[in-house]
């Protein structure tokens, strides 16, 4: 009988310790069915800093890097400058790319660190059991935000895919979101779009994945799916911010 | 030998490349800059890499993504940037990965200033970062042990997969004095069984990681690492011993500060002052063995900083309390003259 369906090669054969309705599980098994179209596990090094991803390492099947708290992009620029014929990826959650780490994204963008960057945006800290992040949208209830974000005593948040298209390193920024069937399949698109950019050598990549957080929304994964839909995609709009069609730096003996 | 004539920044970089060095990540911060920038000229050439980071933190971090690679990567920084480096120390003390992170010391605390201080002697051996762990601390005293001691320092960070740090000063960082380069060997230490370089397909994967959730798995990684540092106390000490065998006065000090106390101990043997110096070349493991032995006549010990004391703590508990330890230091970037040590010696040697 023909196998119609199964575990991709790269993710190891084991429970994860991710909420029921959590979207990390979409994003990781999407993120591991690239690796293994491309073919590319053995060669493929992962960095996931603090989070609740940052035990990734016991899910992906590639050689996998635990990062502090915002600093994948620099741990990952240590590999990839010393390993440039790998490929690397970090994965890395809100507080930890847009807040915590905003320094590292920025700069690994404007030098264009020839990485794939995984952003998974749910607009809150997870691990920490839901306080307010940089993506956290105006009147959102969080833990430390108990009566909805006040942007004049807690700020705006940070749209990370157009700030990050603003920088000539970015090869490419897209926002893609896991909440449907016709989502999934453009957010793999985009994945799989990052790793053939770091292959060319095109420069740094970054996907942002609107993302679910049911237990800290306090809601139930389908009620969760629906915030995703009705109050995340209208604030942060899905959609390519910069995409290259060379690398982002000049052919040799060329200039900018 | 070839001999040149080499500034200590310079010559701790020309070392570090020839020592297989890799990778250099950095900051500018004085008074280390022209180790960066020596960098930047010559590790290109060199086949390896130098990034100038967007900060300590992130060039540590740097360190540690190559260091995890199985190459050997360096960064450097002086005082208020290596309090920045830390939490990155702590991870790669936590992930068992080499490193060699250098200090130039400078006045603290805060911003402080930018001549040469000791004032990180605590921060080096006790507190480079949160959680139980260790650095192995080299001494330097002169440019030609700044170059010993990086080849060491890359030596013994791949044998004991473990951050080890040269604690240097302004002093010493912009000196010059003749140098000459070992012969080395970078290629020693097979990497193979732990760097997360990619699988191959030949392998299973291998994590670097320093995140253990259950206490009693932290607690059995914490305990074999410090399996390692009692072999490293046992073996890795280092001291000089200068005219202790019959000295009355056993004076301590170590790096630039040692060049200071030994013409100030000559000075007092001119005088019929039986002076001695006992000169830790390890910092961490303090030389416990040394020291006895080095004040095993000694009536007192007196020990000479650029800083308000903080090696005190140390010589009393390697001598168990056994005899008195005096203190003279300067601070803030001030460096204390023979003049000012010998007087010191003699106070101390007219009560005996």
């Amino acid at each position: 009988m023909a196998v119609v369906f199964e575990r991709p090669k790269s993710l190891i054969d084991v429970p994860t310790h991710y909420c029921p309705g959590c979207t990390h599980g979409i994003v990781h098994r999407i993120l591991a069915e690239v690796i293994d179209e491309m073919g590319i596990e053995g060669d493929t090094i992962g960095v996931c800093p603090v989070g609740c991803s940052v035990m990734a390492y016991d899910y992906f099947n590639c050689d996998m890097i635990e990062a502090a708290h915002g600093r994948a992009p620099a741990v990952a620029t240590g590999v990839k400058r010393t390993n440039p014929d790998k490929f690397v990826f970090t994965y890395q959650g809100d507080g930890d790319l847009a807040a915590i780490g905003t320094a590292e994204t920025v700069h690994v963008a404007a030098r264009g660190e020839n990485i794939v960057v995984i952003f998974i945006n749910n607009t809150i800290y997870g691990m920490t059991g839901g306080q307010m992040a940089p993506t956290t949208l105006p009147g959102q209830v969080t833990q430390t935000t108990p009566f909805g974000r006040d942007p004049r005593l807690a700020g705006y948040p940070v749209r990370v895919s157009e700030m990050v298209a603003t920088l000539s390193g970015t090869a490419l920024a897209q926002r893609v979101a896991v909440d449907s069937i016709p989502h999934i399949r453009d957010a793999k698109k985009a994945i799989r779009k990052a790793f053939e950019n770091q292959k060319a050598g095109k420069g740094l990549s970054l996907v942002e994945v609107l993302s679910t957080c049911p237990t800290n929304w306090g809601l139930t994964p389908v009620e969760a799916i629906k915030r995703l839909q009705d109050e995340m995609i209208p604030y942060y709009p899905l959609g390519v911010y910069k995409d290259v069609d060379e690398g982002v730096f000049p052919k040799e003996g060329g200039e900018e | 030998m070839e001999r040149n004539l080499m500034k200590g920044n310079e010559a701790l970089a020309e070392a570090a490349i020839r020592a297989g060095c890799k990778c250099f990540f950095g900051y500018p911060i004085t008074p280390q800059t022209e180790l960066a920038a020596y960098m930047a000229k010559r590790m290109h050439k060199a086949g390896g890499v130098f990034l100038q980071a967007e900060s300590e933190i992130a060039a540590i971090n740097m360190v540690l993504g190559a260091a995890s690679t199985g190459v050997r990567a360096m960064t450097s920084s002086s005082s208020p940037g290596v309090s920045l480096k830390s939490e990155g120390v702590s991870y790669i003390a936590g992930s068992d990965l080499p490193a060699v992170i250098i200090n130039v010391q400078r006045g603290g605390p805060g911003l402080g200033g930018i001549q040469p201080s000791q004032a990180d002697y605590w921060q080096a051996t006790k507190a480079l970062g949160h959680g139980d762990f260790q650095l192995i601390v080299y001494a330097p005293a002169s440019v030609q042990e700044m170059v010993d001691f990086v080849v060491k320092a890359f030596d013994s960070a791949d044998k004991y997969r473990m951050p080890v740090m040269i604690l240097a000063d302004g002093l010493l960082g912009q000196m010059m004095e003749p140098v000459s380069f070992p012969e080395i060997n970078p290629d020693a230490y097979d990497k193979s069984s732990w760097a997360a370089n990619g699988h191959g397909f030949k392998r299973e994967h291998h994590i670097i990681n320093s995140l253990y959730l259950k206490p009693d798995e932290l607690e059995k990684s914490v305990v074999d690492r410090y399996k390692k540092y009692d072999i490293i106390k046992e073996t890795e000490t280092d001291a000089e011993l200068y005219l202790t065998e019959d000295c009355d006065i056993l004076l301590c000090a170590f790096g630039a500060t040692a060049r200071v106390v030994k013409s100030a101990v000559n000075d007092a043997r001119a005088q019929g002052i039986k002076a001695g110096l006992f000169r830790p070349k390890t910092l961490w493991p303090f030389p416990v063995k040394e020291i006895n032995e080095a004040a095993k006549n000694a009536k007192v010990l007196l020990s000479v900083e650029m800083s308000m004391g903080q090696m005190v703590d140390d010589i009393k508990l390697a001598i168990n309390c056994s005899k008195p330890v005096e203190f003279y230091g300067r601070t803030g970037g001030v460096i204390p003259t023979p003049v000012e040590v010998l007087e010191q010696i003699k106070k101390i040697g007219g009560t005996l």
